[in-house]
């Protein structure tokens, strides 16, 4: 059984998740196309309680979506072959500003299959990039825009998100030790 | 749970849980199928030989398309312009081709096992795309896919299939993808080409048409194979239309809800009425769509698989 330590409890993920939107409101003025797209598993739930934190900010709905990145990876034939998740994008990201939405950010490889996979869909006026947890380890020249708690670690180590979107009992994101 | 395969050589070494991997990333490349760009980079840089020593026209068109979708490079490699004419045998083509740096070799043999002997001497990916009566994987699996998306649901279902089953690669594949699933096959057909002996398989046999349609949810119709067929089986295709062939008063008998299916190509007229092929309960272009989707999730979760019939990474 590996030790694990608490990182983010519920109310810290939830303020975090408000700090965020927050950010991504005095980021994009009123009226610019903001739409959010989660990457599963976890940044699809996230990328939804932000839509509806940013509606009560806004007052207008945010578009979300959901996108699947494992098509577009650089690591396909080194490893089992992923489980690919549907991918659910309802509106045209042509022109807008797209924030992508992922729980962990560390190698960086995802989110470039993310912008990657994104570019199938149109041509964004802008990307940008929102994480809960970045807990370093960049392989690629990739940064957040907004980032929910920085949390140093260990290669090694693991985070694991848990959200009661994906039936876990509370919210928490754990720090697992090998 | 991960897929951990090198290749795909047949349904009947497949579990129940394999074949539900394969379906569910089906469903993810459909998906990619509606998009404005079709095509994704999951398999770029890699090379696919699809080796047809068996004429293929659908199979063939629809691994191809999938191969191009995920950004494969393509050789293709067909009877009439190949050295088997100058008494090349198999073993040696594939070698060849393997010394090119093909990453996989989809395979249609009329040899049952052709496949599977690939495998042993190749270190390619090998996929099987007709082996003789043996097995046809991609078929059954784009059947299943068909009949899963259309009723939400395998297990519990009863699916007929009805036509030339002895001789049938997509009749054997498609009951051992069935019952791994938990749906009730029934095999119907003239007693010379729908033996008993299938009922070791698991299904039912009959050789009353219409009692093997009534209660059925799917009719997968199989097409009589003249190619394969050393004898006569049955007195004429005119007597088979009469005693087999589905048409509107047959179909009035089955449920309001059942659906035809068949792998293609039809024989309108024979197995098949024409009105009934084009009717709203007809699944079979659909099933032509599905099959590419089908294609490239076999091809997409084989290219994960590492080493001796995979093993999987982390």
């Amino acid at each position: 059984m590996p030790e694990s330590t608490v990182i983010l409890d519920a109310t810290a993920i939830q303020r975090a998740l408000t700090r965020i939107a927050h950010e991504i409101a005095e980021r994009n003025e009123v009226g610019d196309d903001v739409v959010l797209v989660g990457i599963p598993i976890g940044g699809d739930h996230l990328a939804a309680r932000l839509a509806k934190i940013l509606a009560g900010i806004w007052n207008h709905a945010v578009p979300v979506g959901i996108l699947d990145v494992n098509m577009h990876r650089d690591d396909l034939d080194q490893r089992a072959a992923p489980t690919i998740h549907p991918t659910v994008i309802p509106f045209d990201v042509t022109g807008k500003t797209v924030v992508l939405v992922d729980d962990v950010l560390f190698s960086g490889r995802t989110t470039r299959a993310a912008m990657d996979a994104l570019n199938d869909f149109g041509r964004p006026k802008k990307i940008q990039l929102a994480v809960l947890i970045d807990r370093g380890h960049r392989e690629l020249p990739i940064r957040a825009d907004f980032v929910g708690k920085n949390a140093p670690t260990a290669l090694d180590e693991k985070i694991s998100l848990r959200l009661v979107e994906a039936g876990a009992a509370q919210d928490e994101a754990l720090l697992l030790k090998p | 749970m991960k897929w951990t395969r090198k290749h795909l050589l047949d349904i009947e070494s497949l579990t129940a849980d394999e074949i539900t991997i394969l379906l569910d990333t089906a469903r993810a490349f459909k998906a990619v199928g509606q998009r404005a760009i079709k095509k994704v980079p999951a398999l770029r840089g890699k090379t696919v030989v699809n080796l047809f020593v068996e004429p293929s026209t659908r199979t063939r068109i629809s691994f191809e398309l999938a191969e191009q979708r995920l950004s494969a490079d393509i050789i293709n490699f067909s009877t009439e312009a190949s050295s088997f004419k100058k008494g090349e045998t198999l073993k040696d083509t594939a070698l060849n081709l393997q010394a090119l740096n093909a990453d996989f070799i989809v395979i249609r043999h009329s040899a049952s096992g052709a496949p599977h002997f690939l495998s042993r001497v190749l270190d390619a990916h090998v996929i099987n795309a007709g082996d003789g009566a043996h097995e046809h994987p991609t078929q059954a699996l784009l059947d299943t896919f068909t009949v899963r998306e259309r009723k939400g649901k395998i297990a519990g279902l009863n699916v007929t299939i009805l036509g030339d089953i002895l001789y049938s690669r997509v009749a054997r594949s498609n009951i051992w993808a069935l019952t791994k699933l938990g749906a009730k096959v029934t095999l119907c057909g003239p007693s010379t080409l729908v033996p008993k002996t299938f009922e070791q398989m698991g299904c039912r046999v009959t050789h009353d048409v219409e009692e093997a349609i009534r209660d059925a949810d799917i009719i997968n119709l199989l097409r009589i194979q003249h190619e394969r067929q050393r004898k006569t089986m049955f007195p004429s295709i005119a007597e088979y239309a009469q005693l087999f062939g589905l048409n509107k008063a047959r179909l009035a008998g089955t449920k309001p809800d059942a659906l035809v299916m068949h792998p293609g190509p039809i024989n309108r007229g024979v197995e098949i009425d024409s009105e009934i092929a084009d009717c709203n309960r007809s699944l079979i272009l659909e099933q032509v769509t599905n099959g590419l989707a089908v294609r490239m999730a076999v091809l997409f979760l084989l290219n994960g698989g590492k080493g001796p019939q995979g093993v999987a990474g982390t």
